[in-house]
Formats: structure tokens, sequence, C-alpha cells
């Protein structure tokens, strides 16, 4: 029995850091462009993706001896698809104004690679449970690395965090030059990519092996 | 194992399958409605309020937003149609060709396209006559449509507010168009110069307050010159002849 607790607490906690869906698999990078421009936006998307994956997790898990091999993504998809709809719909209902600024992207984590990546990599082999665990442990680990973006975006472009004022802006009367490069989307790049920097620094394990070998400099000669 | 990968066994997986999640969607849809319409009609509630200048935090929407009669224009005669307003989509009326008109490229200052016939407009009445009327304007700015309400004093030429509910404008550069401090500067200012011909006018970085005309200007946003001229060019088309212009003719006629 604890070697199962063992087993589900790294199922949860190994994708935060050890393996981080957006850092180490570089999945599902162009919602964190998009949706991290405000953090309140980020955390309901964090949210809303987290849950997905956690259930569709668990229901691909659930069929996943009935499933026949040849229709297996577009079972997978359906079940996505349907799940997605049924979060937009409640976001609809319940979290309105944020579900109008994430517009499309609710719709969008239809085709984010993490759910449908461990629908096929993970909850097609183990059963629900742990399926559901790994859901929400990748949830978490696209979760961590939106709102650390979306914090830095908000907090440095808007002088803002979930709306509050932090950093008055110089246009408000205060003293804060915002960095507009932040509101937009080109700016998650240059942060994820320090994240991943700072990730890889850290888990030294997670730097891939370079493809290549610099040839050693030559001279130019005269021929 | 071999048995799941049968013709038969596909085809009944892929049946149950659409069949529940069918279920699933269309229940959730049908049981969420009420509440996801309820919210679309208080958050126009809450922009027609706004943009006449009348939201506070914390105020009773429905009661506040009771005061108003919405009425349905004829935007070409200018004239009340007898019809019941919650009953008209605008934005799906703009889109079919029997309920609106096609714009040429003169005259399609906004950039719409197509412009329905007809329009709701809000009107707020003190002792018969015309205390505030909220027109619903929309046009392109630099990304997007932007759709927001006019707000109007009585004498139809001093503006209570302007406000847009919906774009996509650049969050921080365009989208400053609804930074209350940028909003703030369009409550009194008229609209029509002494000789009545329209002189609003968003202007490209700051205006002289000093200045006699700046009661027609305001401030363009620096950074989102285009969206700021999208504001301008929709402001102007809306109150032009194609727009408004009949139907604020009649309301200055009939007061």
């Amino acid at each position: 029995m604890s070697e199962e607790t063992q087993n589900y607490k790294e199922l949860l906690l190994g994708p935060i850091f050890l393996n981080n869906p957006i850092g180490l698999q570089i999945l599902g990078i162009c919602s964190a462009l998009a949706v991290t421009s405000s953090l309140s936006v980020a955390l309901v998307m964090s949210i809303a993706l987290t849950s997905v994956t956690a259930f569709s997790n668990l229901l691909v898990s659930i069929v996943r001896n009935q499933i026949p091999n040849s229709i297996r993504i577009i079972v997978q998809m359906t079940i996505i698809a349907s799940l997605v709809i049924v979060v937009d719909q409640i976001l609809q209902a319940y979290a309105f104004e944020t579900s109008k600024k994430l517009s499309v992207f609710v719709g969008l984590i239809i085709t984010n690679c993490i759910v449908m990546g461990r629908a096929e990599a993970f909850a097609m082999k183990n059963g629900p449970i742990s399926s559901f665990m790994d859901g929400i442990g990748n949830g978490l680990g696209y979760s961590i690395v939106l709102i650390l973006v979306g914090t830095i975006r908000e907090l440095f472009g808007s002088g803002t965090l979930l709306g509050f004022e932090i950093l008055p802006l110089i246009t408000n009367g205060g003293w804060y030059v915002s960095n507009g490069l932040l509101l937009l989307p080109p700016s998650s790049f240059f942060i994820i990519g320090f994240l991943i920097w700072v990730l890889r620094e850290w888990k030294t394990e997670q730097v891939e092996e370079t493809e290549y070998k610099l040839a050693p400099n030559s001279r130019a000669q005269e021929v | 194992m071999a048995k799941k990968e049968t013709v038969s066994q596909t085809l009944i997986v892929a049946f149950v399958l659409c069949i529940v999640c069918a279920v699933i969607v269309s229940s959730a849809a049908v049981i969420l409605k009420p509440k996801q319409e309820a919210n679309k009609e208080l958050e126009r509630k809450i922009n027609v309020l706004a943009a006449a200048g009348m939201m506070e935090k914390g105020a009773d929407v429905d009661q506040l937003f009771s005061r108003f009669t919405a009425k349905v224009v004829d935007l070409d005669s200018g004239a009340y149609l007898d019809v019941d307003p919650s009953t008209i989509d605008s934005r799906k009326e703009a889109k079919n060709p029997a309920l609106s008109t096609a714009l040429s490229k003169k005259d399609d200052l906004a950039k719409i396209n197509r412009r329905a016939n007809r329009a709701i407009v809000y009107i707020l009445e003190k002792d018969q006559e015309i205390d505030t009327i909220v027109l619903p304007i929309h046009g392109y700015g630099l990304w997007s449509t932007l759709y927001g309400f006019l707000a109007l004093e009585g004498d139809l030429n001093t503006v209570a507010g302007l406000g847009f509910y919906s774009h996509t404008e650049t969050p921080g550069l365009g989208g400053e168009i609804d930074n209350p401090r940028w909003k703030a500067q369009w409550p009194g200012k008229k609209l029509y110069n002494q000789s009545g011909d329209l002189a609003i006018q968003v202007t490209k970085g700051k205006n002289n307050p000093e200045l006699a005309d700046s009661i027609h200007k305001i401030d363009g946003l620096s950074g989102a010159t285009l969206t700021t001229r999208g504001v301008d060019n929709l402001v102007h088309y809306w109150l032009s002849e194609g727009g408004y212009g009949p139907f604020l003719a009649q309301l200055n006629k009939g007061g």
C-alpha cells in the first residue's frame, strides 16, 4: 500500500519540476503564450486545463480496454472535446468575465498537446486512479509555468497583480514605466526560455545531449 | 484482445461513445443556458449604465436599468419602430442581407461592411424629456471590431460617456481604451460646433485645453494610434447620415 502511495505522490508531484510538460516536454506552449498577460486569466486557464487533463485521463483509462486500436485517437479526441465543451459552458455560466477574456483558448484546450499526450502516453496503459493522478500532476506542472509567466507579465507589464495595483504606473500618476513588450505574446517566449534554462541549470539531468559537435576552429587559407 | 479489434466492436464503441458524449454535452448546454443568458443580459445592462456614467460598484443594476426604456429605431428613416427590443439581435441582423444594408467603401468609415437596418437605443426620460440616450456603436480598431455604447445628454450634443464592452485590442496599448482615465475625457465634450457641423475628434497626442475647440477634442492614446483612429472613425460614422443622423435629427425636431 505504501508503495502505491509513493507511486501516486510521484505521479502527482513529478511533472511539477522533474518532468514538467512545458519545461521538459515542451508541450502546450501556444496557450502559455496567449493567456498569460494577466494572472487571473492564467489561473482560470490552469484550473480548466488541469480538470480537463485529469478527467480525460480518468475516462480514457476506464474505457481503455474497450477501445479498438484503429479508432483510439478519435475516441480520445471525442472524450477530450466533450469535456472541454462542458468546461467552457461552466465558465460561461459561472465565470463570465474571465471566459470572455479566455475566449477561444478554452476551446483550444482540445488541441493542447498535454491533454492528448497524456491520454495517449499514460492513460491508455495505466489504471484509472494513476491516470487521474497523472492528469492532475501534469495539469499542475502546466499551471506552475503559467502562473509564473502570468505573474511576471502582469506585474512588470501592467504594474498590477490580479488587478490590484502593485507598481503605480506613470500613466496613472505613479513612477513605474510599464514594459509594453511583456503585454505582447512574444515576451512569454523569452520568459519560458529563461524558466527552462533555470530549470535545467538546477536539474542538470534534463539537459539534452547536443546533437552536434563544434568542429575545431580552422583558419581561412589562401588557395 | 483480438475481439476488440473487430469491425463490429469498432462500430459499437464509436456509436456508444458518440451517444454518451452527445448526451453529456447537450445536457450541460441546456442546464447552464438560463444562467448564461442571465449573465449576458446583466452584462448588457451594465454596459449601458457604464456608458451613461451611472454604474457604481455594488449598485442594483436591475433597478438602475429599469429607468431606461429600450426602443427600436429604423436607422434609415430615424423613426421608432413598434417592435419588442428583446426579440432583436443586432449583431445577427447586421449579417443578414434582408435586414441590413451593404455600405460602399466611401461610406464605410467604421469598416463594418454591413449595417443593420434597425438598432436598439436606450432612453432615460425625466419629466417627459430625454435626459440621457445611449446608442450602440461599433467599428474596426486595429485588430478587432470594437463594440460599445455612446451616451448623449438630453441636448443631443453633449457626450455623457463612451465605453466599449467587446474588443481584442492589444492590452496596454489599444486596450487602454478601457482605461477609466481615458474614458473620463469624453463626458462633457460637445459633438457639434457652433455652425452645427460634427466636430468631435480624437486627435493624435495631447490637446491644449485652453484652446476654444478643445471642447470637441479627445486626446489620442500614445502607442495606440490606429485604435484611437478607429474610435474616431466609428464615432463619426455612427453620428453621420449613415448612422444615427436621421434619428438624432428627428429627435431634435420633435423635442
